[in-house]
């Protein structure tokens, strides 16, 4: 795991306000130089970059892994379905109650993994993880989750009688709210708690000599991820319109690890990364080999590993480093 | 418990600490003080117990009968993450720092118990975190120059050579402004010049940040030249504490150190 913060020169700083505003440009671009289909698409890779990023908090910046976050996922998805279905609210008003339920979870899952260290963590979420779906399909919750059939809810309307279609809409309020998540979990992770997050992950003994409250810091490290990767799922709910149990089943989680691992682990645009690649490259496996799609989707991700050990967000940085130093030689 | 509070008080003391791992006595009834700006050294050969009670000292270890007292109070129930709360700071013996973390992060994370800001407000970068940010930085930039650091500061930790390594960790804990520092080893794996300068600088910390400081170290010169006041242990016991002539002097600890002549460490 690379450190995220290794190098910070003038010239990165500076080009990397750039950066975001161009990318945050061509993001709101997008809205009106895509067909629907395409807008889907990149609406969902919002929506998994924020799930990712949850997933990269915890994993990445503490150093717990989880393997089970796509229960998290299901969760914030439900929260949603059933305040809209049942409840009548508005889309946008069910995000903080997801958050809300999400974060609660995740620190009650957390208090008891914290005994457990790495490969037990691992393992419990992924239990986690393999029950989900059976859970959701229970009978004593169907009045509420639809059982096997799940939840169809619509489509929300743009508001304001704003000239675009509703899946402009729908694309433009994920990106919004991708937004302001992005920018919550950068101001978290630059500070002192993310600072005290990373300490924890590369020497703990060190960390609590140090005066951080390990326990404290990893429970409440894991609800703040849940509550990321459970507003992931309330978007990616009113985004597809509909949840069921078989939607988020084990390999939802296995994806969204996956993409942490390629965007790079300990790297807050490599969520953004990270979500290109599960969204699209199954696609292109798709399209090269009919008949064997999981094989190429294999050796893609094996020769992305192979690339880019640092994951993108690795390979992106020493590129930059890489032409800073070829424009300003000597610096 | 009472407060003592007066001035003659020692910073810390030790009275009679038992530590036992299953049926072994690794120190067996230690008491000594250390008073305020003090340097005390704390020797031995191997196995004498030294590490066990510095990690008693510094709340890794639970020690099994006596009691620490810090500015009077006993540290016996203080969780380890309170300890540098308390005011007690440490290095490592082979240095544990936060690896990927550039010099300068890894200084800011000895910083973490003097702020009050948790998640939420960090999340919205409110106001009161800025400042508190703002603050810390200015000290982390004020000890990477007292300690040659400014120049590695973006450098991850992990890669820098272990004389600098040691540094940072110096850096680390003194940014979080103890009144005890706790130095493992701080000799250890330095070269012969990086020892002398070692010596000029623990002297240089102690005027500058009016605090004690208690090592444990193999390097009897350094030990020896740096110290106020020695204390010898061998096999859990203590054997010697006094000035360094006293100590260097005392029969036992030349039986103790037998075959190896006083200055054996700087060789």
């Amino acid at each position: 795991m690379s450190g995220s913060n290794a190098a910070g020169t003038g010239a990165l700083t500076a080009g990397r306000g750039a950066a975001v505003a161009s990318v945050l440009g061509a993001a709101v671009a997008a809205a009106f130089l895509f067909s629907d289909y395409h807008l889907f698409q990149l609406t969902l890779v919002v929506v998994y970059a924020i799930a990712i990023l949850g997933l990269t908090i915890v994993t990445g910046f503490n150093g717990q892994i989880s393997l089970g976050h796509g229960a998290f996922y299901a969760i914030g998805a439900y929260t949603t379905a059933i305040l809209m279905d049942r409840y009548d609210m508005p889309y946008w008003a069910t995000l903080p109650f997801s958050a809300v339920v999400c974060a609660g979870v995740g620190f009650l899952i957390g208090l008891p993994a914290l005994r457990l260290g790495g490969l037990y963590l691992a393992l419990t979420t992924f239990a986690l993880a393999v029950a989900t779906p059976q859970v959701l399909k229970h009978k004593l919750i169907e009045d509420y989750t639809g059982g096997v059939q799940g939840i169809v809810i619509s489509k929300p309307d743009p508001p304001f009688d704003l000239p675009i279609d509703a899946d402009q809409w729908l694309y433009l309020f994920t990106l919004a709210v991708g937004c302001v998540m992005f920018l919550l979990a950068w101001n978290l992770l630059r500070g002192r708690i993310g600072r005290a997050m990373m300490a924890i992950r590369d020497h703990a003994v060190a960390a609590e000599a140090m005066g951080i409250d390990i326990a404290m810091l990893k429970t409440r490290t894991f609800a703040v991820s849940a509550m990321f990767t459970g507003i992931a799922g309330s978007l990616g709910a009113i985004a597809v319109q509909f949840v069921a149990p078989d939607s988020f089943s084990v390999f939802l989680s296995i994806f969204l690890f996956v993409g942490l691992v390629v965007g790079g682990v300990a790297s807050i645009p490599g969520a953004i990364y990270g979500a290109l690649f599960i969204q699209f490259v199954p696609n292109v496996a798709d399209q090269l080999s009919k008949a064997a799609p999981g094989a190429v989707y294999g050796i893609l991700l094996i020769a992305v590993l192979y690339l880019a050990p640092g994951g993108a967000a690795g390979f992106v940085r020493s590129m930059t480093r890489r032409l800073c130093r070829m424009v300003r030689p000597g610096g | 418990m009472t407060a003592v509070a007066a001035a003659g008080a020692p910073l810390l003391s030790v009275e009679r600490v038992v530590v036992r791992f299953g049926g072994v006595v690794a120190v067996g009834g230690v008491s000594f003080d250390v008073g305020r700006r003090q340097i005390c050294g704390l020797i031995g050969p191997n196995g004498a117990g030294k590490t066990t009670l510095f990690n008693c000292i510094s709340g890794i270890y639970k020690y099994n009968d006596g009691d620490i007292q810090f500015e009077g109070k006993s540290i016996h129930a203080t969780p380890r993450h309170r300890m540098a709360g308390l005011g007690i700071g440490r290095t490592f013996q082979n240095v544990a720092l936060f690896k990927t973390l550039s010099v300068r992060d890894n200084v800011l994370v000895g910083a973490h118990h003097l702020g009050r800001s948790g998640f939420v407000a960090n999340a919205l970068r409110l106001p009161f975190v800025r400042a508190e940010g703002r603050d810390a930085e200015a000290r982390m930039r004020e000890l990477l120059d007292l300690l040659d650091l400014t120049r590695v500061a973006d450098t991850p930790a992990g890669g820098l050579p272990f004389g600098w390594q040691k540094r940072v960790e110096l850096a680390r804990a003194l940014i979080g402004r103890p009144k005890l520092l706790l130095l493992d080893e701080p000799a250890g794996g330095l070269n012969h010049g990086e020892v002398d300068e070692l010596e000029g600088l623990l002297h240089r910390i102690r005027e500058h940040f009016d605090l004690s400081i208690l090592l444990v170290e193999h390097h009897m010169n350094l030990v020896m030249r740096v110290s106020d006041k020695v204390v010898a242990l061998e096999f859990g016991i203590k054997i010697a504490d006094g000035t360094p002539d006293d100590v260097r002097n005392e029969p036992e600890v030349i039986r103790a150190y037998l075959g190896e002549s006083d200055d054996a460490g700087a060789a």
